[in-house]
Parts: structure tokens; C-alpha cells; sequence
């Protein structure tokens, strides 16, 4: 807390007075810099290097061999559905919520369920999961004993639908709390002013809410897309990697090494990774830059 | 935390520039449509109905018949109430840590720095979106490089390496409950009026703003708890000799064979995070309408 004291002098010149109050940013900035940007540089930097030179052998491997383009595509496809689903009933979700009274309740219960499920990340959630679901689970059980219907022959929660599942399971609450800002802007006079001028509830939603929120919905939809791409606990609580993903080749490439020399391919899917998620990321702030037009 | 506790200037912060908000009375009360219901009937569902089978999945003992063994054990089993408290401990400094780390900093930022307020939401939404298995991998290999002393003071021990990673991790979520606690607040006035009072910046902070924003605060520390408890992948990956609690569950499910305890465990940890967030959001009611979202 010492840095922020630093008693800026008041009106000074502004040459003067920037640096003193920039000291303030430092412990937390250092902090960032040294806990995720040092170990995302070793990332990169061990993908680019062999023997202290300079390669691009790793990534025309991990670009080329089908060993690593297959992960890539699985995950790109698994982040894509279980972040769009969730985004929609996310959004439906936060919209009922929203549309509730203010302190009631139901909204206190979802702001915090959206909470801990939000940031209790997959592999807790995944065990509640096993035991409605797995082979075991009180679902199948059931299903079995009164329906006389095997469901575990049909269904396997380590399948890509399973995991995807499970995935919804957190990725709802994210999209609810990202996206219950935007909606809690939605002015009511502006649906007063649209049905004064004749106006119904469907052409205001259509040509004022929708047009407003959309880019809202766009940018909290990326945040869900890298939250999938870059998940992996729900994989390890699901007994290993049975989904070919980039999360999971990691994983494999980074332990196995006593036989192969596979860390660097491990760097370099990780690079790729930091790469996609990048992308993500310019996306999302050049949409949330127009989210902020209306909705402040 | 016993400054926290003082109510000192509540009553000067809430007045001058969000008036008491006229509740809307006027405006008809919503009747519940039919959309709300079914979307929030839906969810309910999908929500409740994998927690109750976890209930009754995690009731179930090694011998086959009801009881409560599974829950017992987290306390009677030596192994797990150890993994619990080293948990619970990294938990503590990493929320304290991350609190100390952006607490200042955001006050700075909305104070003096605004324009740095797009920096801050770039680099504190990062961690929700870079992978956590990528991050591993980066400190892996930090480790192999790193000097002796720093292996064994540093990446030996799971307090010392876990908790400023989970920091980093934690990031997202304090970030935004502090700044959103901070926005419905009147900074300026509370800052100036405290600061021609005579007290210092650290004063200021500690006993004039923080005490402001504490349902914020603590909403960003409940939650920190959250991730501590469900977060395995960097644990994991790290390969402590000391098993975390989260980890302890990938170890009974997998290793012992013995999903029921896992389940117990996860229940446990959800229940307790939930509760915490949920009496917080009472305590936020009580100190008006625009401090009432505790989450996001």
C-alpha cells in the first residue's frame, strides 16, 4: 500500500507530477508482470529456441503434423458450442433475472450462485456431474432401476457432449455476470419512449434493446470463447484427457518427457494458445470499446 | 480488519451525489410473464437437480448404505483436514494479497489516473482467458532454469508458488468487485473531504474508503476463496508433494476410488463459498440499492 502514498504534489507542473503518481501503478503492474507475464515469455520464448538459437522448427511441427492440428480443431469446435450456447441462455437468464425487482430475493441468490460457479472453476462442478451422470451417478441409476433404460450405453460424461456439459455448467454464471451490466443500462424510459411513439415490444426489442446490446452480448460471448478454449480442469476431473484438445496434448507433452524431447512441442502448442486467446482478445476490445457508448 | 468495522463517514458518502434513489413505486409492478418462468424454471432445474443427485451420490458410504461418513471424513481423515487447512490458508494469503494489490490501485486509477482505467481491464481481464495449463508450463519450466535457492524457497513449497499464482488468477474477479464498489461510491468527495480533515493517504485508504466499499471488497475475497478451493490444473501440474484440497479430490476419485468423498468435498466447499456470498448480499442491502450487486 506504501507506493500509493506517495503525496503526489498537488498541481504541479504535469511533467512533474505524472511520474510521482505512475509509482503508485508499480507494485501492482510488477506484480502482474513477474507472476503471468514472465511465465508466458518462458512460453514463448522456449518455443522459439533450441540450444540458445533461434527456431521456427517447433511450430512448422505443431502447424503441419495432424498429431497437433486435430487438438486445435477439437478444441476450437468445443470452445465454439459451449461458449455460444451459454452465451444465449446466459443472456435469457440475466434477462429474467434483471427483469425481477431490484434487492428481491431471486437476485441475490443468482448474483451468488453466479458467483461461486463462475469462479469455482471445472473440476469441482465436474464432480457434481459424475454423480448425477457418471456410471455410476444417481441419474443413471435411477434410469435404470424404474425406466429400464441404460443410459450409461448411450451416453459417457467424458464424451465431448459430457465435457461440453459440464462446461455449461460454468460458463452460464460467467456469461450472467458479465452481461447483467449491460442489461441493468437498458433505460425503461427508453421502452416508454418507443411504445409512446407506437412502438411494440417486439419492434423495441428488435431496433432499440437488441442494436444496444449487441455489442455487450459479443464481447461477453469472447470472454466465454477464451474461458472454453483455455479450460482444463474439467478434463482432469473427468479422469484424464479423453478429449483430444490443445489443454490436454499440453499436459501430456510437458510430462512426458524422460522418453522424448516433447517440451518444446508442449511451449509451442502453448504459444499457439496465447496466440488464439490474443486474437480473442483484440476482438473483444474493439467491440467493448462500442459497448460503452450507451451503457455508462 | 477492525477499521473495516468503523462506520464512520457512511453517512456522508451516500448523500452528495446519488441522492436516495426514489424507489419506483410508481412504475407498475411487473406481473411475472410467462418467458421469465419458464427460463428461470428451466435453469433452476438444470442448476438444482445435478446438486441434489450430488447430495445423494455424496450420502452414500464405501459399504453402500446412508450415512454421513463421507462428510466425517473430511475432518477425521488426517491427509484431508491437512490438505483442508493448507488450502484454506493459501486462501487467506492470496485474498489478502490480491486486496492489498488492487485496492490501492484502483483508488489511484478512478482518482488520478483515469485514463489507465482501459490498461487496468485489459490486464486484469487476462486471467480469465489465458490457460492456466499454459501458465503451468511456464513456471515448469522456469523451474528448470531457476537457481537453487529459488527452487527450494520458492517452488518447493505450495504457500510460496501457489498463492501468488493464484493471485494472478484471482485478479479478474477482485478487480471488477472493488471498481464496482468504488463506483457507487463518491470518491472524490470522500477522498478530499478526508484528506482536508489532515489524515494521509494511507488513513485515507484504510479507514475512509475501504470501509465504503467493504461489501465489495469482501464479495472479491469470498470469491478468491471460491477459485482457491476448486482450482487443481497449476496445482496439479506443479507436482507438490502437499496435495491442496481440490487436488485431494482428483486424488479420491481417481487414486482411492472413493468418488463419494470427492463429491462431499466439492459439496462442502460450494455451501460454504455460497453462504458467505449470500450473507454478504444482506449486509450490501443494507447499505442501499447501488452497493447491492456483490457479484461482477
Amino acid at each position: 500500500m506504501s507506493a500509493v502514498t506517495s503525496p503526489a504534489a498537488p498541481r504541479r507542473r504535469g511533467a512533474r507530477r505524472i511520474p510521482v503518481t505512475w509509482l503508485g501503478m508499480l507494485p501492482f503492474l510488477l506484480f502482474m508482470a513477474v507472476f503471468l507475464g514472465v511465465p508466458l515469455y518462458v512460453v514463448v520464448h522456449g518455443a522459439l529456441t533450441e540450444n540458445g538459437h533461434l527456431t521456427l522448427s517447433y511450430f512448422s511441427a505443431i502447424f503441419t503434423q495432424s498429431q497437433y492440428l486435430v487438438p486445435l480443431k477439437n478444441s476450437l469446435i468445443l470452445s465454439l458450442w459451449t461458449s455460444l450456447g451459454p452465451a444465449v441462455i446466459g443472456l435469457a437468464l440475466a434477462a429474467a433475472v434483471v427483469a425481477g425487482p431490484r434487492d428481491g430475493v431471486l437476485r441475490r441468490v443468482v448474483s451468488s450462485a453466479s458467483g461461486v460457479f463462475a469462479y469455482f472453476a471445472g473440476a469441482p462442478l465436474a464432480f457434481v456431474w459424475i454423480a448425477s451422470l457418471g456410471t455410476l451417478g444417481v441419474l443413471t441409476t435411477f434410469f435404470k432401476s424404474t425406466l429400464g433404460y441404460d443410459l450409461a450405453q448411450h451416453f459417457d460424461i467424458s464424451s465431448q457432449l459430457g465435457v461440453g456439459i459440464c462446461y455449461f455448467y460454468f460458463q452460464i454464471p460467467l456469461m450472467v455476470i458479465f452481461i447483467t451490466p449491460a442489461l441493468e443500462g437498458l433505460k425503461p424510459e427508453w421502452e416508454e419512449a418507443a411504445r409512446n411513439l407506437g412502438a411494440t415490444r417486439l419492434s423495441y426489442l428488435r431496433h432499440v434493446a437488441a442494436p444496444v446490446l449487441a455489442p455487450s452480448f459479443i464481447a461477453a460471448w469472447l470472454i466465454l470463447f477464451g474461458s472454453a478454449f483455455s479450460a482444463f480442469a474439467t478434463m482432469l476431473a473427468l479422469d484424464g484427457c479423453t478429449q483430444v484438445v490443445v489443454p490436454c496434448k499440453i499436459y501430456f507433452e510437458m510430462s512426458n518427457n524422460v522418453l522424448t524431447n516433447s517440451i518444446p512441442f508442449g511451449l509451442a502448442l502453448g504459444t499457439e494458445m496465447i496466440g488464439v486467446v490474443g486474437i480473442v482478445m483484440i476482438a473483444y476490445w474493439y467491440v467493448q470499446r462500442r459497448a460503452g457508448r450507451w451503457l455508462r | 480488519m477492525s477499521a473495516i468495522g468503523q462506520p464512520v463517514h457512511e453517512t456522508i458518502v451516500s448523500r452528495p451525489k446519488a441522492p436516495p434513489q426514489p424507489r419506483p413505486v410508481a412504475r407498475r409492478r411487473p406481473r411475472p410473464r410467462a418467458w421469465r418462468v419458464a427460463i428461470l424454471v428451466l435453469t433452476a432445474i438444470f442448476y438444482v437437480l445435478p446438486l441434489v443427485c450430488a447430495v445423494k451420490f455424496s450420502l452414500i458410504n464405501q459399504k453402500g448404505t446412508y450415512g454421513p461418513q463421507n462428510y466425517t471424513a473430511i475432518v477425521d481423515n488426517g491427509t484431508l483436514s491437512a490438505a483442508l487447512v493448507l488450502s484454506l490458508e493459501i486462501a487467506a494469503i492470496t485474498a489478502a494479497v490480491a486486496v492489498l494489490l488492487v485496492f490501492p490501485t484502483t483508488v489511484l486509477v478512478r482518482l488520478k489516473l483515469p485514463k489507465l482505467t482501459i490498461v487496468m481491464e485489459a490486464v486484469t481481464i487476462l486471467p480469465i482467458v489465458v490457460p492456466p495449463v499454459v501458465l503451468a508450463a511456464g513456471l515448469l519450466q522456469m523451474k528448470e532454469t531457476a537457481p537453487l535457492w529459488v527452487v527450494n524457497d520458492f517452488f518447493n513449497h505450495p504457500v510460496t508458488i501457489l498463492a501468488p499464482m493464484y493471485v494472478v488468477l484471482a485478479m479478474p474477479l477482485m478487480y471488477r468487485a472493488i471498481d464496482t464498489g468504488l463506483r457507487a461510491i463518491d470518491l472524490h468527495t470522500l477522498v478530499d473531504a478526508s484528506r482536508s480533515l489532515g489524515a494521509g493517504w494511507p488513513t485515507t485508504l484504510w479507514r475512509v474508503v475501504l470501509p465504503n466499499v467493504q461489501t465489495a471488497v469482501l464479495g472479491g475475497m469470498f470469491l478468491t476463496i471460491a477459485l482457491v478451493l476448486g482450482e487443481v490444473v497449476i496445482a496439479n501440474q506443479l507436482d507438490q508433494s502437499t496435495l491442496t484440497f481440490p487436488l485431494q479430490m482428483l486424488e479420491f476419485a481417481s487414486q482411492d476410488n472413493a468418488p463419494g468423498i470427492s463429491v462431499a468435498m466439492t459439496l462442502a466447499a460450494l455451501l460454504f463459498t455460497f453462504l458467505l456470498l449470500f450473507s454478504l448480499s444482506f449486509l450490501a442491502r443494507r447499505r442501499g440499492p447501488r452497493a447491492a450487486r456483490v457479484v461482477g
